[in-house]
């Protein structure tokens, strides 16, 4: 039941978007998928939803191609959010439900348990137009998971979201996967990807440039962070053997350093020197990777 | 299959609850009361409306009380009164009291001249009327003059015998010609704001789904091709509705003001045998005409990013249905001609064309049949090349500019 992605390529004339995409998603899990933009995330999706076809290569869900016939076991939230903005939110899911295969009473159910589970039940008979921008979103979602299919497809599900609203959806897609749905979802926020991923995928400019399990991702990455403070000079550290990059904090500094063994060299020299108030080995974040691998700065 | 239902009935359903369509049919069906009530509505309005004029006889030959019974048999609603002076009939006018005066005259070589006088001449009616009783007045008068006898002047009014008839067996005649040209005239109308304004409304409906972004939500559920037709089948059901709406309104209407007619409604409109068939082949060529356009309209409508450019877009198809229009127009007058005949198997110009020669004259009917194939061929192959495009236009974004739109559309949607 896995989502198989087999060596896909796909051209739009001379311009390649996705290059030699080698990926197998696992099933009931959440699958991460980073990249700036323009990276190929979305011409990706489009890809295993069927839209577009491969240049090379095939993608599919459970051994078959994904098309029409099994469109009611795939969500699909886009990036570009959009709903009837004159339809009622009652009348507007319940088409996009039925779409998917659902009878009307069904998704009339399932559409109030989610609207009471956002807490805005009151907006089942308001005009889409008349919601703000994040309870867009809400029914949007609402519109992508209603049937609960096999897989979903989040593009940025979280953007434009106040913390809250993050909080509520991301409990709700983590249900989900509980529940058995194989979620693969795009993010800016590499700290979502991080908290919510098994798997994922760094994509720079259509080439895969990082892939695999979170944890492995981190331990071949090598570096390591040290956050330092102490109440002597530490200015020596910024030309120690094995530092590869130092920030300054308020009261001392976080370096990235090659691996445990210089970590281990270091605190020796330090303690020497003075009282350390804090010296902490961290895992790199997934921001670290990412702007070491993309080689470029991300919000 | 069954998801064609869920958009058609969706698309159906969700236009005919809007306000603006709500609106716009019960405008259009109190302009068809009023208009078929329009008689009525004149009559009420003119009632006690009756034309005065003032005659002023300077001739000295008695010639009033004549030419008021002559004009009493021209026309009734006019009441002649006599006026002594000019100047007192220019005061009645002044005053609103009558419409106008007629100044009859000696004159030499002609007997009498007539000069009618009003405010205003924009009435022409009254003074064709005048016109018309002078002339019975004087023929009768030389007549008398010429010491005629009423036989003789009766042989002298009575034009000769004309008639046309068509040599070809079952051409239409004269008077068929002249019913079917108005029958003609209404149904290419209906065809032409048919097909222009229910083609406009799908290129609309798509592009607002595209604007609005929900089409790529509808795009991964339902195929593209099931979901063009099924709007295309949609507001073709609407249109029905309507249309249904319309000319039941209309027929009820005229029913209620022909109650005392003994012919009834049908032979009214002079729909008589050939006239059922006149209907028949319009609803034929006003459904495949739509078809034809809105297919089209569906492609143009899936290239543009934003709804304000979609009127720019469908403006060449406005063009084609207009032209076709306009040619239709011109051969009503000469049906048979070749410009006509060649334009009628030219599928887009076919749904008005081909339905004025049907409507006029006794086209063969494998000619009809073909141009009815010609038609459905470019239908298909519209709709084929049409769900390319739809499929490859509703994921782009950015400027349309037709042409190279249509071709980044098709190489979007493209295999390999």
């Amino acid at each position: 039941m896995s989502l198989q992605i087999n060596e896909v390529t796909k051209k739009f004339g001379e311009f390649t978007a996705v290059n030699q995409l080698d990926l197998t998603i696992p099933e009931k899990e959440m699958f991460g998928f980073l990249g700036g933009n323009g990276a190929g995330k979305t011409t990706t999706f489009r890809m295993i939803l069927g839209l577009l076809d491969p240049t090379e290569g095939e993608v599919t869900w459970d051994g078959r191609k994904i098309d029409y016939t099994t469109s009611s076991l795939i969500g699909y939230l886009p990036e570009e959010r959009g709903l009837y903005p004159k339809l009622k939110v009652r009348d507007q899911i319940v088409y996009l439900a039925r779409l998917r295969g659902m009878n009307k009473r069904d998704a009339l159910k399932e559409l109030e348990y989610w609207l009471d589970r956002f807490m805005v039940p009151e907006y089942i008979d308001k005009r889409v137009e008349e919601l703000s921008k994040g309870n867009q979103q809400k029914i949007q979602l609402i519109a992508s998971m209603i049937h609960k299919p096999e897989l979903l497809i989040l593009d940025e599900p979280f953007s434009g979201l106040d913390p809250v609203n993050v909080e509520i959806l991301k409990k709700a897609v983590i249900d989900l996967r509980d529940n058995g749905t194989t979620i693969v979802f795009s993010s800016h926020r590499m700290e979502h990807v991080e908290e919510m991923c098994e798997h994922l995928c760094i994509m720079h400019k259509g080439t895969p440039v990082v892939a695999g399990k979170l944890k492995d991702i981190k331990r071949s990455f090598g570096k390591k962070n040290v956050s330092i403070k102490a109440d002597f000079d530490l200015s020596f550290l910024d030309t120690y053997a094995g530092v590869t990059k130092v920030k300054n904090t308020m009261e001392g500094k976080i370096l990235q350093v090659t691996g445990e063994d210089v970590a281990e060299n270091m605190i020796r020299d330090l303690v020497p020197k003075g009282f350390v108030r804090k010296f902490e080995l961290e895992e790199p974040s997934l921001t670290d990777i990412f702007i070491e691998k993309v080689g470029a700065v991300y919000e | 299959m069954n998801k064609f239902w869920i958009v058609l009935s969706h698309t159906y359903l969700s236009k005919l609850k809007t306000k603006s369509f709500i609106i716009s049919t019960i405008i259009m069906m109190a302009l068809i009361l009023v208009l078929s009530n329009m008689s009525k509505l004149i009559d009420a309005f003119d009632g006690d409306d009756k034309q005065k004029v003032a005659i002023i006889d300077q001739t000295e030959g008695g010639f009033f009380e004549p030419y008021k019974n002559a004009a009493k048999g021209v026309n009734e609603d006019l009441s002649i009164v006599s006026a002594k002076s000019e100047a007192e009939a220019r005061k009645l006018v002044s005053s609103d009291q009558i419409a106008g005066y007629l100044l009859i005259e000696k004159d030499d070589r002609l007997g009498f001249k007539g000069t009618y006088k009003a405010k205003q001449i924009s009435d022409s009616a009254i003074s064709n009327d005048l016109l018309l009783a002078l002339t019975q007045l004087k023929s009768q008068i030389t007549a008398n003059e010429l010491k005629l006898t009423d036989q003789q002047i009766a042989q002298l009014n009575t034009p000769p015998d004309f008639e046309t008839i068509a040599l070809q067996k079952n051409a239409k005649t004269e008077e068929d010609l002249n019913q079917a040209r108005g029958l003609v005239y209404v149904l290419l109308f209906v065809i032409y704001f048919g097909v222009l304004m229910y083609a406009t409304m799908i290129a609309m409906e798509v592009a607002t789904e595209k604007t609005s972004r929900v089409m790529e939500i509808l795009i991964s559920s339902v195929p593209p091709v099931t979901q063009m037709f099924a709007k295309i089948m949609g507001v073709a059901l609407l249109s029905l509705t309507q249309m249904v709406l319309f000319f039941g309104v209309g027929y009820l209407s005229i029913k209620q003001n022909l109650t005392n007619m003994d012919e009834g409604f049908f032979s009214f409109f002079g729909f008589g045998n050939m006239n059922i068939s006149t209907i028949i082949y319009a609803i034929i060529f006003a459904l495949l005409g739509y078809l034809l356009y809105a297919t089209l309209a569906a492609c143009l409508g899936s290239v543009v990013s934003k709804i304000e450019d979609v009127q720019q877009m469908i403006s060449p198809m406005t063009m084609l249905v207009v032209i076709a229009f306009l040619i239709a127009m011109f051969g009503l007058g000469n049906p048979s001609a070749s410009y006509i005949t060649i334009t009628s198997f030219i599928p887009f110009f076919t749904p008005m064309i081909m339905f004025l020669r049907v409507g006029m004259l006794n086209v063969p009917v494998w000619e009809i049949a073909l141009s009815i194939a010609v038609m459905i061929t470019t239908i298909v192959l519209l709709g084929i090349l049409g769900a390319k495009i739809y499929r490859g236009g509703v994921l782009m974004y950015g400027s349309s500019k037709s042409l190279k739109s249509i071709k980044n559309a098709l190489q979007l949607s493209k295999k390999k």
